[in-house]
């Protein structure tokens, strides 16, 4: 239960699906097909009505059970508010770092060619295939006080693991493909033309980048940024190991709905797990709203 | 000669693209880099562009060794064989873009833009944007374009291999006529010996990196030096006679 919220649009991220649905063409009208087609709508609508519409509805019965002022003083509660803070922080640090890295990383293998290019796009999809709980081991044994630079954090006084630090760095470690995996076709399709011909009458990189390569990425670019923010809000596993679990100071909100669901909290726990719901919504709204201005 | 080329060579990853490329384009002449795929024509404009940097040898625009210059400072303008226009500008931005890069003032961009489009006849569609045109309205933007900074040598790479097999004739006489009105020394690349023999005046035929024939296109139809360049041009000679043409008539 407590990873329910997030668990909503971590299915939707697998595939940028929504946008090739409008070619899809009907089908030619014959009986069969249109038997296929019914039964499908039926099995994809219970699917999604068991996975996803009813663990909604049992999240905001839940946080209502007790009443609204429960649930208000839930919301409200220092810890939450906290969490929440802490939780949007490590999500724009995210963003930020994943943008201008996913800029970066796109832009140089889309448009130049070395050495080793496939090993290094591979490299970056490492998030996608790698247990994000591994990913906060990982952080533990390089930063933490038994891991090789824990030595040296410890005489500089740096905290990285059982820290805030640490919080962000998982949370950019397990967003970083979205905004390059969204740039990487679009600027690899485009080719260097445009560029070249800038160029070649003397424009410099930065207005080329604004006046030719920036139009034509804005909209995947936003994409992925949406992508990014809606993972990092709802990321559990990294974070779960590397946070410490320090209520008011490493607790996101994933984290503290656990911890409330744990103590028996349930209302609480329900009433957190909202917020990430509504986030999550927003996000949707969003999300659609580029998709449909991408075309 | 305007531009001269001397001793080029270049090489990607072991395939060689030029080898001792030498030859040169006299001051207002248009000039066909003629040659099959694969054959190096390409690689050579480029390197005449600042696209591309020879691993040795000297380019020569005007007198000046230009090989450490950048494309910009060049005085060139480029024809790209998809022409590469800027797709989120309108068709007016897209030839004042090279203007505004030099920092010239709004009302000398607005008369150069107002004459070029009126040079190509597109005066009413200034606020197209280029995937509103046909590809041949798209050549003719890109041409502008090339020319907005008023170089001194034009570059067009397969200008009419993104073009209807139908209009392709038509456009090439109107090229032509352009390039004549405008009087700017211009290299054209092709692998259609048809183009290059109608269009240039004289015809650097490549072959694997190599320079075979450099000549008028009277010259290398009459006197092919080489038996590739007999070759490639009796294939032109055939398909130009099925068209009831022949070579005298070039």
């Amino acid at each position: 239960m407590k990873k329910k919220a997030p668990r909503t649009y971590q299915e939707d991220i697998i595939g940028d699906g929504i946008s090739s649905i409008q070619k899809v063409r009907e089908p030619h009208r014959e009986n069969e097909g249109r038997c296929i087609k019914y039964v499908l709508i039926g099995v994809c609508t219970l699917f999604l009505f068991v996975m996803l519409v009813l663990p909604l509805i049992v999240v905001v019965t839940n946080a209502l059970r007790d009443g609204w002022a429960a649930y208000r003083e839930a919301v409200i509660d220092e810890y939450t508010v906290k969490a929440l803070q802490l939780t949007l922080f490590a999500a724009v640090a995210a963003v930020t770092v994943n943008t201008v890295f996913g800029l970066f990383a796109s832009y140089l293998l889309s448009k130049f060619y070395f050495r080793g290019r496939q090993i290094f796009a591979a490299l970056i999809d490492i998030p996608f295939s790698i247990s994000p709980v591994i990913a906060g081991l990982v952080f533990i044994l390089t930063f933490g006080n038994v891991g090789w630079m824990g030595e040296f954090l410890k005489a500089h006084g740096i905290r990285i693991v059982f820290a805030v630090p640490g919080v962000v760095l998982a949370t950019i470690f397990v967003t970083f493909p979205f905004v390059f995996r969204e740039l990487f076709p679009v600027l690899n399709a485009q080719g260097k033309d445009e560029e070249e011909a800038a160029a070649l009458m003397g424009a410099g990189g930065f207005t080329i980048f604004r006046r030719i390569t920036f139009p034509h990425i804005k909209w995947a670019l936003l994409y992925g940024v949406i992508l990014c923010a809606a993972r990092a809000l709802g990321e559990f596993g990294a974070v779960s190991v590397i946070s410490g679990h320090l209520r008011g100071k490493t607790n996101t909100l994933p984290l503290h709905v656990e911890i409330l669901y744990n103590e028996f909290n349930t209302t609480a726990a329900f009433a957190v797990s909202s917020i990430l719901v509504v986030l999550a919504v927003l996000i949707l709204i969003a999300r659609n709203i580029v998709e449909w201005r991408k075309e | 000669m305007y531009v001269q080329m001397e001793h080029i060579y270049k090489t990607f990853d072991g395939f060689h693209a030029s080898s001792d490329v030498s030859f040169g384009v006299e001051k207002g002449q248009l000039a066909a880099l003629l040659g099959p795929s694969g054959s190096g024509k390409t690689t050579i404009l480029r390197m005449i562009a600042g696209l591309d940097r020879p691993d040795s040898g000297d380019i020569m625009i005007d007198g000046m060794r230009v090989n450490d210059l950048p494309g910009s400072r060049r005085g060139i303008g480029f024809v790209f064989q998809n022409y590469a226009l800027f797709r989120y500008m309108t068709v007016a931005d897209n030839i004042a873009f090279g203007l505004e890069v030099q920092k010239k003032s709004k009302k000398e961009i607005r008369g150069r833009v107002d004459e070029l489009l009126e040079l190509v006849s597109m005066q009413d569609l200034g606020k197209r944007y280029p995937h509103q045109l046909s590809g041949g309205q798209r050549q003719r933007v890109a041409f502008a374009r090339a020319l907005a900074p008023n170089p001194h040598l034009l570059l067009l790479d397969e200008p009419f291999a993104a073009i209807d097999a139908k209009v392709r004739r038509e456009l090439r006489t109107w090229l032509k006529e352009m390039i004549r009105r405008v009087g700017i020394t211009s290299i054209f690349v092709t692998h259609d010996q048809e183009e290059a023999m109608e269009v240039a005046d004289a015809i650097i035929i490549t072959n694997l990196g190599r320079v075979e024939q450099i000549g008028t296109p009277d010259e290398i139809c009459l006197h092919p030096q080489t038996e590739f360049v007999a070759d490639f041009i009796d294939a032109a000679r055939y398909e130009a006679l099925a068209a009831a043409k022949s070579c005298e008539e070039w």
